[in-house]
């Protein structure tokens, strides 16, 4: 299991992590960021590169 | 599978994904990272903006690094001087001297320096944690501020420095701020936008000198015109820094070549290139091989780079895949977001599809083969579509 989270504090609802996995992060009809907090470890990669693009590196992750 | 040593010059976003790929490619052998700067890699698109208005360290910017990379030995603030690819060595400002089966130039880019007579204290690019420390002492209420330069960084640091209470004038040659690659209109737009919170544009003048005695108290333009200055801002592009590979018989005319595996094929030896140093070719955008100083493509060049280095040390063919990645950039400006997909600085024409350029918006950038850019100004959640339509050109 891979638990996300966004800072939202950070986060500055540019979406580049929705490229990288659509079905994970998405953003609203208001442009706001929306996100599954938990997904299967099979989704490691896409996590991962959903994190490296963040331009405000907002993203961060745990695999337990 | 493999052993033997890889050098990566440069310890900024491009090196560490190098690195990461590397890794994740397979390989097994020591890598070196050599870095000017005393950081880690952080990410420096914050220096123009909350960093820059205050209470963000470089710690808090450094980068979240691959556990695959703990093994990785960082040779920090030690700039590299020379190297010898027929040696298979890079030589450190100490002195010291590197050998290497295998090669990652990720040097990256310098702010370009204009030779303008007058006082250098008071002067400051932009570029590191440490010149965004010390400008950053500068912007007070009522100061006075003069920004050389009206691209992304000086239309960011002009936002930044408004907020803070400072009077801000741009001084530029373009005749619009951002105008290379927003366009005139969308440029106007930003520049009304600005101007209603105070900025003053000097647009199509230069800075022929700059007054004062020790400490800079103001600048001169072409036309006469002085302009009171507690500080000066210098954003006036960038210069790639290569020469440390001078005397290898590489291309360096503009930043360093390489294919669309990102290796340096006219290098003697395994070399690959990242980040905005590197000119390479993109299967989405067909031309010459171009720089492109965006902040995803360290990324995008560094995945890239590392399965190709890779390869080449354990003796195999590098991946011949075309290189597809989708240029994107983004900025901040007051509570505007500024947002784009593809090469809108390549278009021939821009066309307005949504809202008006001083409100939300969206316009996309066309050339003879049809949509080559698009971009939104605070409507980042209906540029979806566009990019999909960028990342068609592939199948076209």
């Amino acid at each position: 299991m891979i638990t996300i989270n966004v800072d939202m504090d950070k986060c500055q609802h540019y979406g580049q992590c929705c490229f990288e996995a659509e079905d994970v992060f998405q953003l609203d009809d208001d442009g706001k960021l929306k996100y599954t907090k938990e997904v299967g470890d099979d989704r490691l990669a896409d996590i991962e590169s959903a994190a490296d693009v963040c331009p405000m590196q907002a993203i961060s992750f745990e695999q337990s | 599978m493999t052993s033997g040593q890889v050098v990566v010059v440069g310890a900024g976003l491009g090196g560490l994904r190098a690195a990461e790929s590397l890794r994740g490619a397979g390989y097994d052998g020591h890598i070196v990272i050599v870095g000017d700067e005393p950081h880690h890699p952080y990410n420096r698109p914050p220096l123009s903006k909350e960093a820059l208005s205050g209470g963000v360290s470089v710690e808090e910017l450094e980068f979240r690094r691959k556990s695959s990379v703990d093994d990785v030995e960082w040779r920090l603030g030690s700039p590299v001087v020379s190297s010898d690819l027929t040696a298979q060595t890079v030589t450190l400002a100490d002195g010291s001297v590197i050998p290497f089966d295998g090669l990652v130039v990720a040097s990256g880019i310098r702010p370009r320096a204009l030779p303008i007579p007058g006082p250098a204290k008071g002067r400051y690019f932009l570029r590191t944690a440490q010149d965004a420390a010390r400008v950053r002492e500068h912007l007070v209420p009522g100061a006075r501020v003069v920004i050389m330069g009206a691209g992304f960084i000086g239309c960011e640091v002009a936002a930044t420095a408004v907020g803070l209470g400072a009077t801000v004038h741009v001084v530029a040659l373009d005749e619009e701020p951002m105008v290379r690659p927003l366009g005139r209109e969308l440029g106007a737009g930003m520049r009304r936008r600005h101007e209603a919170k105070g900025v003053v544009f000097h647009l199509g003048r230069t800075i022929t000198e700059f007054l004062g005695e020790d400490h800079v108290t103001g600048a001169r333009l072409d036309d006469g015109t002085v302009l009171d200055a507690d500080v000066v801002i210098e954003a006036v592009g960038s210069v790639a820094n290569t020469e440390w590979l001078d005397g290898n018989g590489l291309d360096l005319s503009d930043g360093l070549l390489v294919d669309e595996g990102m290796r340096v094929t006219d290098a003697p030896c395994p070399v690959v290139a990242v980040g905005d140093l590197a000119r390479h070719p993109n299967a989405l955008f067909p031309g010459p091989a171009r720089r492109i100083e965006h902040w995803n493509m360290p990324t995008e060049t560094g995945r890239r780079a590392g399965a190709t280095l890779a390869a080449l040390l354990s003796g195999q063919e590098p991946a011949a895949a075309p290189f597809s990645a989708m240029p994107s950039f983004w900025s901040d400006q007051y509570k505007h977001k500024v947002q784009s997909f593809g090469m809108p600085g390549i278009a021939h024409r821009i066309s307005l599809v949504d809202g008006d350029v001083d409100g939300p918006c969206i316009v996309e950038y066309l050339d003879d083969t049809g949509l080559v850019g698009v971009v939104g100004i605070d409507r980042t959640s209906d540029l979806a579509p566009y990019r999909a339509r960028l990342q068609q050109r592939l199948a076209t």
